[in-house]
């Protein structure tokens, strides 16, 4: 691990301040990815900004009878919260979903959106990789991946979002808030959060440098059946395959998004107006123009019977 | 002339010394590197940075100064020569280095020790000694829950916290309802051990060991 020189941030100003003033500052909350990365030398700040001491730890009800979840909430305590259990069920289901107890226990919301590719290609320095070092070329290419993107990947890179919760985040229409240097707020909708690769994989998220998620807001509740079904090479403490994040109504209506085929959680809400015809019809529409390679074609299959499993689990309620 | 107590070196002593000079060694090429470095990339040579933390371990309270790199695992085992949490994988993937922070389960691996100014942890050590185990230390050995034992120290941090998660209602990739409080079933524990890896294959007396101490039949 390269050195580097630490302070403790006190307000989110302060915080957004100090990473635009230090060359090579990066903010660090519950580092479950970042200090990984960083023992490989993947990442190599030269200065981390410790955002823990800055309260965003709770969870709050919004005017609107929402939730909003500071940036700082760990993953355990948001899958355990009993409002987010009753009323936002797709959320706790893909935390628990996600990593061990030990990782749950730190992991932040915030830090969760974050968390860079598992590509293994990234991951070994020894390999070119466009997401790790822009304009080598991408090794996953050709390479073993039947991990990989099925869509919206590009020729600089196939790299998959490995977050659970994220895909659940989409289907329930969070926002992302805020807080750039200067003290400038903003408010970025899910969709909009994650990038797809294009010729610029490096870039995960549209979030400028320096800029400090504070909070997640979860819109009032939806209603319907919620369900995350997660499929793996082993039954726990594993990255999905493919996962879907379903909150489906009486009448068969509802949203889906799913993790485990793309850059971000894939969802298209054309393709949802075709969940009453059944799972076919809908993952035809939703994984249209998918590009999957040799070994991992199988996951467009898998789309399909995991969405039919889901919504034969949501007729019975 | 040869005496032969100046070879009664401990394995672990042995080790010890290894890692001795092995960072003897690491010091002075860093420091070394740093003017041979061509200009514009010497800043990653950057030099160790040192900081102050105090940690509460084992109700013991330590003022330390650590490089900033230092993990909490490494500040237990090299700098408090608390060697009972061990180094598996040192990424977040085996357990073994499982440790409670403020009561609560962690890789201590992944945690930088300058992070937990003030904290209270609770390493292997802290839970039972050979004269008064702790039940669950007990339950291990009663139900042969290792072969190796490495990754033991881990797995039995875990399970305490484990049982402390159930008790508390945290719900499971595996709970039925997300409303109703979890039940402490074999599949429940399977679950949520599922962050400790064991290489030696005992997994299925660790759950019998788990399930007496959570009062349930063996």
């Amino acid at each position: 691990m390269k050195a580097f020189t630490y302070q403790r941030a006190t307000t989110a100003a302060q915080a957004a301040d100090a990473n635009a003033r230090t060359p090579g500052a990066r903010f660090i909350a519950g580092g479950t990815n970042l200090l990984d990365l960083m023992k490989l030398e993947i990442e190599t700040p030269a200065h981390l900004i410790d955002v823990n001491g800055l309260g965003f730890d709770q969870i709050d009800a919004t005017p609107d009878g929402g939730l909003r979840i500071g940036a700082l909430v760990r993953n355990t305590d948001l899958a355990a919260d009993p409002r987010v259990r009753k009323d936002y069920g797709v959320l706790s289901r893909a935390l628990l979903a996600g990593a061990s107890g030990q990782l749950r226990n730190k992991a932040t919301t915030a830090g969760n959106l974050l968390q860079r590719t598992r590509c293994p290609y990234f991951y070994d320095t020894n390999q070119p990789c466009n997401k790790r070092t822009p304009g080598t070329g991408c090794s996953a290419i050709g390479g073993v991946n039947r991990q990989h993107a099925v869509i919206g990947s590009s020729s600089a890179c196939i790299a998959t979002h490995p977050s659970d919760m994220a895909v659940a985040m989409r289907v329930l229409d969070a926002t992302v808030e805020t807080v750039r240097a200067g003290g400038a707020t903003r408010v970025i909708p899910m969709a909009d959060f994650h990038r797809l690769p294009g010729d610029t994989p490096h870039l995960d998220t549209v979030l400028e440098p320096g800029e400090l998620i504070t909070s997640v807001t979860l819109p009032r509740p939806l209603g319907g059946v919620h369900i995350y079904r997660k499929v793996r090479d082993r039954a726990s403490y594993a990255f999905a395959l493919v996962s879907v994040a379903a909150v489906i109504q009486q009448d068969g209506t509802g949203r889906i998004a799913v993790g485990g085929v793309a850059h971000k959680p894939w969802r298209v809400e054309a393709a949802e107006a075709r969940l009453p015809q059944g799972a076919r019809a809908t993952v035809e529409a939703l994984l249209a123009g998918a590009k999957p390679t040799k070994e991992n074609a199988f996951k467009v299959t898998l789309v399909e019977r995991t969405l039919g499993a889901v919504l034969a689990a949501a007729k019975k309620g | 002339m040869n005496d032969l107590t100046d070879f009664k070196l401990s394995r672990r002593d042995v080790l010890k010394a290894g890692a001795a000079s092995a960072t003897a060694a690491v010091v002075p090429s860093l420091a070394g590197a740093q003017p041979s470095a061509t200009p514009s990339n010497a800043s990653t040579a950057a030099a160790p940075v040192l900081a102050k933390v105090s940690l509460t371990i084992n109700g013991q309270r330590h003022q330390l100064e650590v490089d900033t790199r230092t993990s909490l695992l490494d500040v237990l085992r090299e700098n408090l020569h608390l060697t009972g949490t061990k180094k598996g994988c040192d990424h977040g993937q085996c357990g073994a280095c499982t440790i409670m922070l403020d009561g609560r389960r962690i890789n201590s691996c992944l945690s930088l020790a300058v992070m937990h100014e003030g904290a209270a942890i609770t390493t292997i050590e802290g839970l039972g000694t050979p004269d008064k185990l702790h039940p669950m230390q007990a339950a291990f050995i009663k139900h042969d829950g290792y072969q190796c034992g490495y990754c033991t120290p881990g797995q039995i941090c875990s399970a305490v916290a484990v049982l402390d998660e159930i008790k508390q209602g945290i719900p499971s990739h595996v709970s039925g309802s997300l409303t109703e409080r979890p039940l402490l079933s074999a599949d429940e524990i399977r679950e949520r051990m599922s962050g400790n890896i064991c290489r030696c294959g005992a997994y299925s007396n660790i759950v019998d060991a788990i399930t007496e101490v959570a009062g349930g039949a063996a």
